[in-house]
């Protein structure tokens, strides 16, 4: 009866492996990389509790009368493009990072800081 | 789900750009079997399009290799295992999947399903929740992505002198010259893609679409041109102030359409006031904002990729800041 639950775990997995992406790498541009991954796993989360056994896609038609649940696909429709927004922001501060430092590396912009100061 | 734990393995960041683009798509074609075609809509043309694109050309002023991991990362998955476990735990409690008694089903969204048809009279359920059941939401989503592209704007954005343009300009055209088969064929493609857009924009009531698809795609082909025709051609044809100003139009419109309803006597957002019949109010507020959604995402778009795009061409602007 437990594989009812199979999306859960999904997600699950998913989220940990982004979050490990950005807890465990050092480059800017892969952690954001993880970062999104954790988001996706986030929307998959949302739009699979939306989904109804026998349910169709939330346009209304003639001689239908079952439809997945329509709110988390609009919370994650905006989500997404939130979030391609922010993750170019994200990816701008990355190239700044870059220029002052001239690395995108955690450690190294460390070590940077702490020689200057 | 392999894809990603490739993410993690490879040290070469293209791969792991080209990679993700791929996670997204396949997402994407995930939510399409869970029933979420706007969403997967959307996921396509932003997961497997934009975001990767904007990956490759920060990675181009990056770098693309990634160092070695020093330190053992045994911590870390010790941590991420923990927090999986727990979250793992969590879910024991929750309703199976697709199943319909799930607490989710049971509170507001039956009234969208069953009352929306009379109240908005707009087909695509998920058009009349985006755009007047939860109208007051999406103006915060637009003013977000309004926000962070003039983040983008204020990180990256550069000033130029005319003659270092010009030496750009044949730069870029050098460059450009040599993909002929490549230009011919996103000459013909643009307009089609154009026109999409255009039909994802104002075809949303009906069927899967909207002001956020209509406008990443619609960004997507003006960033196809830039790549193929070059930055200062694009430039040409999309001034950056011009294109500024249209994404603060887009918000505006938003906003005002808002404001009317309120000076006509109603909620904010309430489209009913802006005609005689509730459902034609609702009609033309829909479009109306829909409209100011499409130009805002559109707009923001390019000017995030032009901002990153222009960076690209001149290294030299190191930060002197040495103050720590």
């Amino acid at each position: 009866m437990l594989m009812g639950l199979y999306n859960y775990w999904i997600v699950v997995v998913l989220m940990m492996v982004g979050f490990y992406i950005v807890i465990a790498h050092g480059n800017l541009i892969k952690k954001i990389v993880g970062l999104s991954i954790f988001q996706t796993s986030v929307f998959i989360f949302y739009i699979s509790m939306a989904k109804v056994d026998g349910g169709t896609a939330p346009i209304l038609s003639d001689g239908i009368s079952k439809y997945s649940n329509p709110l988390p696909h609009v919370l994650i429709l905006t989500a997404i493009v939130v979030g391609i927004a922010t993750t170019a922001l994200g990816l701008a501060l990355a190239v700044r990072i870059k220029e002052a430092y001239g690395s995108i590396e955690e450690e190294e912009i460390q070590k940077k800081d702490n020689l200057d100061c | 789900m392999g894809i990603a734990i490739a993410i993690v393995r490879m040290k070469d960041l293209f791969a792991v750009i080209m990679l993700s683009g791929i996670y997204g798509l396949l997402s994407a074609s995930f939510f399409v079997a869970m029933d979420a075609v706007d969403v997967a809509f959307t996921e396509a043309s932003v997961g497997a399009g934009i975001s990767t694109l904007l990956m490759l050309v920060a990675l181009t002023m990056t770098g693309r290799s990634e160092h070695p991991v020093r330190h053992k990362p045994v911590l870390a998955l010790a941590v991420v295992i923990v927090t999986g476990g727990l979250l793992i735990y969590g879910t024991l409690d929750m309703p199976y999947f697709g199943s319909a008694e799930a607490p989710i089903h049971l509170h507001v969204a039956p009234r969208y399903i069953n009352e929306s048809m009379q109240e908005i009279g707009v087909p695509n359920i998920v058009t009349s929740v985006l755009a007047s059941y939860r109208a007051f939401d999406t103006f915060g989503e637009v003013v977000v992505i309004f926000t962070a592209g003039m983040g983008v704007l204020a990180l990256l954005s550069v000033v130029r002198r005319p003659e270092e343009l010009a030496k750009i300009d044949s730069l870029n055209d050098s460059m450009h010259e040599q993909h002929l088969i490549l230009r011919i064929v996103t000459k013909m493609l643009i307009p089609f893609i154009l026109l999409f857009a255009l039909y994802v924009q104002f075809h949303g009531d009906y069927g899967p679409g909207g002001g956020f698809q209509a406008g990443v795609i619609f960004a997507a082909a003006i960033i196809l041109y830039a790549m193929l025709f070059g930055m200062s051609t694009a430039r040409r044809v999309i001034n950056q102030s011009f294109i500024q100003l249209f994404a603060a139009i887009g918000v505006l419109l938003y906003g005002s359409v808002g404001v009317i309803s309120l000076l006509k006597g109603k909620n904010f957002l309430d489209y009913s006031a802006l005609s005689a019949d509730p459902v034609a109010g609702q009609h033309l507020g829909i479009l109306l904002i829909e409209l100011g959604v499409g130009v805002t995402v559109a707009s923001i778009m390019v000017i995030i990729f032009f901002n990153f795009a222009g960076r690209r061409h001149n290294p030299q602007n190191k930060g002197n800041d040495d103050s720590c």
